[in-house]
């Protein structure tokens, strides 16, 4: 989104005059716009894109929130506090949904319109999926020892990250089929990872506390 | 991205800001209470004569009628223990339930429940909620900066802990409304804290706030970047504190020295066992002879016991430590500091745990004292003069609702950034039903009756329909205080139920009214003058937006209706220059019809313009 050709103007609640639909201010009297429906990428002015720099998405939820965030708006009319707290909501929702790989891979597939169904846990259709994700979870429940878990942990971080990247080939190859199914697989990592942690924070919490 | 430079950071000057009085930064502490102040960026704590900056957070309501805060209260401890009220930041937003499960002697006899159901406290003849009690400590530190400034003071930002509920947030902005202080915002303390330090030091990269004060423990994780301060995970226990160290103090020389325990023998033996714990941080031992009730007694503590006696609320702030680092997935090793904030954290054993525990030696070289209310001060000088930093905060706790069989259905997970808007559909479960009670929760567990409850309220008039074909959305939304808005709408057919969860144990709008006509005379006063500057706000918007149109599309129009235009401007601003509330409102309305033709020409424009470019474009 550059702003330019974004369709008919809209009309600043402020001043009347006409605004250009992506722009968060009145270009003639400034006062604060309220977020226009844009996907989560043109919000922050990023290219629709899994391939993400993560610097550059806090460069600029950090540049855009400096400008509409509550707080600065404290002092002017209930009107713009209103407006300036619905811009910061989408701000966050946006930031949220492409700060994580999982989240950015099922977002991005939403709006190229294939549904990674999110709470999908129970239709999975690949039997090697199945069949990997038993085992590395049977593995994790047989796993007593902090230091056990750590290594589980470990080696399921890494496969995260080697799912990210062929998530990352998939979608720069257009191949949405693959995406998807390696979405699913990410999720998987990603319980697994969140479980281990857990699992291990238990364990440690309960041996300091023995001890 | 042309849109990142229309609008310059920190370009919110505020015009006319000499209207209003003074904004300060207030941490209003179990223990103690602190008011800072911040301009062109220097911070001042406020002292009284001797110096000191802390407040006692107590109240003496005197059988003379009198109320005393601070030291003055602390005295009548000795005298008339039973006048006076201590601790009171546990009890906010708490119900007469709540208080039965938070263990230990409270210092307290209670007094019959508020409507609500919210706790009060019987003081002699006199019933106080824990908003009044609060409301009286916070006009003290207002009356205390207004005398030592020479300049009114009617807004402020105040700290709460990280890990205060909905309840606790509501009922300390409660208090603030009585005593006639506007409150800019509610920040988290380990964030304000962060806010004074990273200013302070210029630090950048990841850090700890470990926060122990009275009666709170918070801890937070936060980057520091080019002024942002991003809270990325918090954690604590609201009833977790110094106060639990008094406690198991005393309840030790009370066995020490038998015999039967008053509510007011309580009161000064507390006393006795915090003073003991305080020189324990700087001597090796301690020892007196004392007398409460008719009970003469000596005592001496060691700073081993002392550990000992201590080392079990510690071990449970390590845990919150973990549980935060590993659900941010963060490393101690990957933090560039760990900052020690709060009274609590001057007692050794602290300091040497969280040493222990992160693998280094903690950052102490602040106040732990005052870096709260000078962090609260810079954002209250940030919202009202404008600055460069920018405070990124998040929810502590998930918030959700009651399903089926009493399970918790989250709507918002903990450590999502505020301000958030979430929502989610529910249906009918029985045919012909038509209506719904929502149950708002606070809380990580599944049951509900292990997460707070917050309010509930009830949907009606939903057409009857088989089970699940009502759509009902229910939508939370989250402010940047921290605050909780819930409403429910069925989708088919547009009914709709809304509240701004007033929680359980909360004051009704009634109540508040009522006190606000009995404790403060010109609180009537204030209210008038806040709503003269508001419309005073709003009409200089109004001023601005013409003249900018004017200056851009000022061609449009001819010279009678150019005329016509800038008198009603002129008029609005004859009556900003007065007092009249209603005629600043009425000549905005003149101004807004006068300029309705010139509005839909300058549409009008835009609309060609905009059609032009996209012919131009598609000609490329
Ligand atoms: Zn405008």
């Amino acid at each position: 989104m550059t702003g330019s050709g974004a369709g008919a103007p809209a009309s600043c609640w402020s001043c009347a005059g006409p605004v250009d639909a992506a722009l968060p201010f009145c270009p003639t009297c400034r006062a604060v716009q309220p977020p226009r429906p844009l996907d989560h990428f043109a919000r922050l002015g990023l290219p629709v894109d899994f391939a993400l720099n993560i610097a550059e998405l806090d460069r600029r939820y950090f540049a855009l929130q400096r400008q509409l965030h509550p707080d600065r708006f404290a002092t002017k009319t209930a009107r713009e506090r209103a407006i300036s707290q619905s811009q910061a909501v989408s701000l966050n929702e946006a930031y949220e949904a492409l700060k994580d790989p999982l989240e950015r891979a099922i977002y991005l597939l939403k709006i190229k319109g294939v549904d990674a169904n999110p709470d999908g846990c129970h239709t999975v259709k690949d039997p090697t999926l199945l069949m990997e994700q038993m085992e590395r979870r049977e593995a994790l429940m047989e796993a007593s020892t902090p230091s056990a878990i750590e290594a589980l942990a470990r080696e399921a971080a890494s496969h995260v990250s080697e799912s990210e990247a062929a998530i990352a080939a998939a979608f720069a190859a257009g191949d949405l089929d693959g995406a998807g199914r390696e979405t699913t697989r990410l999720k998987y990592l990603v319980k697994l990872l969140e479980e281990a942690r857990a699992r291990k924070a238990r364990l440690t919490a309960e041996r300091s506390s023995a001890a | 991205m042309q849109f990142l430079q229309i609008h310059e950071p920190g370009e919110t000057p505020l015009p006319h800001e000499q209207e209003r009085g003074l904004a300060v930064g207030i941490d209003l502490g179990t223990t103690n209470s602190v008011v800072a102040i911040a301009r062109q960026g220097k911070t001042e704590v406020i002292r009284d004569a001797a110096g000191s900056a802390l407040v006692p957070s107590v109240v003496a309501y005197g059988e003379d009628g009198v109320v005393r805060v601070g030291e003055a209260a602390r005295r009548e401890l000795e005298y008339q223990p039973e006048t006076v009220v201590s601790s009171i930041k546990r009890l906010m937003g708490r119900g007469a339930e709540d208080v039965k499960t938070l263990g230990g002697t409270l210092p307290y006899e209670l007094g019959p429940p508020a409507e609500g159901g919210m706790v009060r406290l019987k003081i002699g003849e006199r019933v106080v909620s824990p908003v009044e009690v609060s409301a009286d400590i916070l006009r003290t530190l207002k009356d205390r900066t207004e005398i030592a400034l020479g300049q009114n003071v009617d807004r402020a930002v105040i700290t709460v802990p990280a890990y205060f509920d909905d309840a606790a947030r509501t009922a300390t902005r409660d208090a603030a409304r009585l005593a006639g202080l506007e409150v800019l915002r509610l920040v988290n303390e380990p964030t304000a804290a962060a806010l004074a330090y990273g200013l302070d030091s210029g630090s950048e990269g990841l850090y700890a706030i470990y926060d122990l004060g009275g009666g709170t423990f918070d801890f937070s994780l936060l980057r520091l970047e080019k002024g942002v301060f991003q809270v990325l995970a918090t954690g604590g226990d609201a009833a977790l504190g110094g106060d639990d160290f008094d406690h198991a103090i005393a309840e030790r020389f009370f066995k020490e020295r038998g015999g039967t325990v008053s509510a007011d023998d309580t009161k000064q033996m507390l006393m006795v066992a915090r003073e003991a714990k305080e020189t324990l941080s700087e001597q090796p031992t301690w020892s007196a002879r004392i007398a409460i009730g008719d009970v003469q007694s000596s005592h001496t503590l060691d700073r081993a016991t002392l550990e000992s006696v201590i080392a079990p609320w510690l071990d449970r702030t390590l845990t919150i430590c973990r549980g935060v680092l590993e659900d941010a997935g963060v490393e101690p090793a990957a933090l560039g500091g760990i900052v020690l904030v709060g009274g609590s954290t001057r007692t050794l054993l602290v300091r040497r745990k969280v040493a222990e525990f992160f693998g280094r030696e903690p950052l102490a070289d602040i106040n732990p004292d005052e870096v709260v209310a000078v962090g609260a001060a810079l954002q209250a000088e940030a919202l009202t003069a404008g600055s460069d930093t920018l405070l990124l905060d998040v929810t502590p706790l998930s918030l959700g609702l009651e399903t089926m069989g009493g399970l918790v259905e989250k709507i918002i997970d903990r450590n999502t950034p505020i301000p958030v808007a979430k929502a989610q559909e529910f249906t009918t479960y029985q045919d012909g039903q038509t209506a719904m009670a929502i149950h708002v929760v606070q809380g990580e567990r599944e049951m509900v009756d292990q997460c707070r409850s917050l309010g509930r309220f009830e949907l009606h008039g939903i057409p009857p329909m088989v089970a699940g074909a009502a759509r009902i959305r229910v939508s939370f939304a989250v402010d940047a205080d921290g605050l909780l808005t819930v409403s429910a709408q069925e989708k088919t057919t547009g009914v709709e139920a809304g509240i701004a969860v007033k929680p359980s144990y909360g004051l009704s709008e009634d109540e508040m009214a009522e006190m606000l006509r009995a404790s403060i005379d010109n609180a009537r006063e204030d209210m008038d003058r806040r709503l003269l500057a508001e419309a005073r706000v709003e009409a200089r918007r109004a001023v601005n937006a013409v003249s900018s149109a004017l200056v851009a599309d000022g061609d449009l129009l001819n010279a009678v209706e150019r005329g016509a235009i800038d008198q009603a401007v002129a008029a609005v601003e004859k009556a900003i220059s007065g007092n009249d509330r209603d005629a600043i409102g009425a000549s905005v309305e003149v101004l807004e019809q006068a300029t309705q033709q010139f509005a839909e020409r300058r549409m009008d424009r835009g609309i060609r313009a905009a059609l032009a470019g996209r012919h131009v474009d598609q000609l490329r």
